[in-house]
């Protein structure tokens, strides 16, 4: 055996290493980069308070949040949020369970929850003159979502990876493009056209839920029902995820064929990771219907979608808890984001995060940093000195961070012009980072440092929308660098 | 082993992939109890044999019966539960699982796994006690060989196929490996094991069957083979 070629001192204090945390020699010998990235600090962070604190501590605390935020907060803006929340965790457990848990790509996810809105819009409107009580209503949806997931589910019996996820992008885009044509149907037997969906235009005065007599008229209601929800299905989903089904579910993920071996019944349990997912999604577009008393097809279409991947991807995919935490992230965020001061703030945060990222050691990060502080000094003394025109500093300064900027940036006359041509450059150096040595790396993170804060003072500050998706794209090139496998996913090993 | 129950009878089998014709006319048995192996060269069919039997491949004619039935259209989750279990080729196993959930797969046909028949696992290869919480991915492969015996013992099978156990095994190992094979045996499981390392199967077999190019060109009882003058010269070393 080869492990006679490993000196026996290294051999014993792997063992008593490993004996120390209470697994195999080869576990740890196999952890060793986990490790070494680890002591990195805010690397492993995430991963470092998912272990030490136990799982019923930290479920606890999240809960006790919600429940005080459900009862003292009383701004509807926030209230609003905290459901978009609630709903955006739903919509990720329901994805982490077929694509998390089961390995199926199915991007046609959210036309399932814009099935459930539009089905109870329908059911709940004057759109085509239904009233039925919540409880028909909802329970109509989740059946009828769970037998289209079944349906959905038939060719992924033959189909995996990039075809299934062709063929469901397929599904998803079909619903979109049904719903829009759907405003104008003739039938044979009828002389007018029927409008059953009124397409772009979407439906409006949808009826709020209404159980035992309570009628939802306040947003508060909404956030209790999704807490409730949200509570019971973390309960149930990591039930299942322990019982065989889970384990099936996950050996399907890794090798359909030696799952099928050992007696799985492969196909059962695709259909079942998709109706399980469908029915989820669907209850969740039935409460956005209700709270929101207008659905708007566009709302049900790839942004969303994108957004609710990028939650399950960003906290690990396969991890409730990380579901969580990228539904926080993914809905959240782009609140945040709206406010300029905030985003200010943020942007500056995620660059120093990534400073201290790339920088891997206190040294490194502080030369970067002061790097970047002589680059700017330098810029506006050599551009002044050269009697080159500047943008009045009132006219740019937004927030208190770019306030404090203003005695270093140097911000030209054209900000558009210029901006522009940053952001050029920014991305061909960030290219060329990634490729190159380490001794022209530890060149460049200064410079491309300076260019990220040009950039962002000069042109993306003013451009709210345009920022928001930047920041979120770029957070995630980020933590896909140094977190491939998520917040709180666990990284990949292969069998050799 | 007084009188001769048949468990798995495999008659006149033919298996294509596509176009190619592997199988041909090929008939095996395996008898209640007994230790069968099923030896040959690279790419002559033993594999194909397996999967043949596990229904992992249909074969085009031919029939299939195990444990008293007609196993020859049902799926291979139905042949598990009757009682079929693979060791396959290479292990398989689900790296990113540990080992205890490895080993609670094998039982899936069951429902939960049971207690005693980890329990049972665990007294076969006490190592995989103290590493059950270990990733799969993350063993050597003599604990990854352990791993997927035991997953297939968990199922109670009446029938373990076993595709080249010894396969990437250092010798004392592969040694190790027969041993606990013939230890299976001598409780009365009975195994179909497909192997290249000819001397130490028939050394533990009660019975072997030799194929070449898809067909059997040789069975009989394990001691008359290992004698056999064509297999020594072919399989058993110059
Ligand atoms: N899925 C497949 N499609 C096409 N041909 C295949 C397939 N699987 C196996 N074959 C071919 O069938 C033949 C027999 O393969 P098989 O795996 O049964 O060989 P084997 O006897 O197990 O060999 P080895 O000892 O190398 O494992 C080989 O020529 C192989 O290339
Ligand atoms: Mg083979």
């Amino acid at each position: 055996m080869s492990e006679n070629q490993v000196p026996e001192e290294i051999q014993e204090s792997a063992a008593t290493e490993a004996a120390k945390l209470g697994i195999g020699t080869d576990e740890w010998v196999a952890q060793h980069e986990e490790r070494i990235a680890r002591k990195k600090g805010i690397k492993g962070l995430p991963q470092l308070i998912n272990e030490s604190i136990p799982a019923w501590a930290r479920w606890g605390v999240l809960l006790l949040i919600s429940f005080a935020f459900g009862a003292f907060v009383d701004n509807q803006y926030l209230l609003r949020i905290g459901v978009n929340l609630g709903l955006f965790v739903m919509l990720s457990y329901g994805l982490n369970i077929v694509m998390g848990y089961a390995g199926l790509l199915d991007l046609g996810y959210v036309a399932f929850y814009g099935i459930g809105a539009y089905g109870y819009a329908l059911m709940s409107s004057e759109q085509i003159g239904h009233h039925w009580s919540t409880w028909l209503t909802v329970l109509i949806i989740i059946i009828g979502t769970a037998l289209l997931g079944y349906i959905v589910s038939l060719p992924s019996r033959r189909l995996f990876g990039d075809y299934l996820a062709i063929v469901t992008l397929f599904f998803g885009q079909v619903f979109v493009q049904l719903v829009l044509a759907s405003d104008n149907i003739t039938f044979p037997w009828a002389e007018d056209y029927v409008d059953i969906t009124a397409g772009a235009n979407g439906i409006p005065g949808i009826d709020p839920f209404s159980f035992f007599g309570h009628k939802f008229l306040n947003i508060r209601d909404y956030y209790w029902l999704l807490l409730v929800l949200v509570a019971l299905l973390t309960i149930a989903i990591s039930r299942v995820n322990r019982t065989r089904i889970g384990r099936a579910w996950r050996t399907i993920r890794e090798d359909a064929l030696a799952a099928e071996s050992m007696g799985v019944m492969v196909n059962r349990l695709k259909t079942m990771a998709f109706v399980t997912g469908a029915a989820i999604a669907g209850l969740a577009g039935a409460i956005f219907a209700a709270m929101q008393t207008a659905v708007f097809v566009s709302g049900f279409d790839m942004p969303l979608m994108t957004m609710i991947y990028a939650a399950v991807i960003l906290g690990g995919s396969g991890s409730l808890a990380g579901a969580v935490m990228g539904a926080i992230v993914m809905s959240v965020l782009p609140e945040v984001l709206r406010v300029t001061n905030y985003s200010e703030i943020l942007f500056l945060a995620v660059l120093v995060l990534t400073l201290a990222a790339v920088g891997k050691s206190v040294k490194r990060f502080t030369i970067n940093i002061v790097g970047i502080a002589l680059i700017g000094f330098l810029v506006k003394i050599l551009l002044g000195a050269a009697s080159i025109k500047t943008t009045p500093t009132k006219e740019w300064v937004v927030g208190p961070v770019s306030r404090a900027l203003s005695h270093w940036m140097y911000v030209p006359l054209d900000r558009v012009l210029w901006g522009n041509c940053a952001f050029v450059i920014l991305i061909v150096l960030i290219a060329y980072f990634t490729t190159t040595t380490p001794r022209i790396k530890s060149i460049l993170l200064p410079v491309i440092g300076y260019l990220g804060i040009f950039l962002w003072e000069v042109r993306l500050v003013t451009d709210v929308n345009t920022t928001r998706q930047l920041l979120i794209g770029a957070m995630l090139v980020v933590l896909m660098i140094t977190r491939p496998q998520g917040f709180l996913g666990k990284a990949r090993v292969e069998v050799l | 082993m007084s009188e001769k129950k048949p468990l798995l009878e495999i008659s006149n089998i033919d298996t294509y992939y596509g176009a190619i014709h592997i199988l041909q006319q090929v008939n095996l048995r395996v008898d209640e109890g007994e230790l069968v192996c099923l030896l040959g060269g690279n790419a002559c069919g033993k594999s194909t044999t397996l999967k043949t039997v596990l229904g992992m491949v249909k074969p085009k004619v031919g029939k299939i019966m195990f444990a008293g039935q007609d196993v020859t259209h049902q799926n291979t989750p139905a042949r598990v539960k009757l009682g079929m279990a693979v060791v396959p080729e290479n292990r398989r196993l689900f790296a990113p699982m540990t080992v205890l959930e490895n080993l609670k797969i094998g039982a899936y046909v069951r429902g939960e796994a049971a207690e005693e028949d980890l329990e049972r696992v665990y007294d076969l290869f006490p190592k995989l006690k103290e590493r059950s919480s270990q990733l799969a991915g993350t063993l050597s492969g003599g604990e990854q060989q352990m791993v997927a015996v035991g997953r297939a013992l968990m199922s109670h099978p009446r029938l373990i196929l076993m595709d080249e156990p010894s396969m990437g095994l250092a010798p004392k190992l592969v040694e190790q490996s027969f041993e606990m094979i013939a230890n299976l045996h001598s409780q009365g499981v009975s195994m179909l094991i497909v192997e290249q390392n000819a001397n130490m199967a028939l050394s533990v077999a009660d019975r072997g069957y030799v194929l070449q190019t898809g067909r059997i060109v040789l069975e009989g009882e394990a001691k008359e083979l290992a004698g056999h003058e064509e297999l020594r010269r072919a399989y058993l070393g110059r």
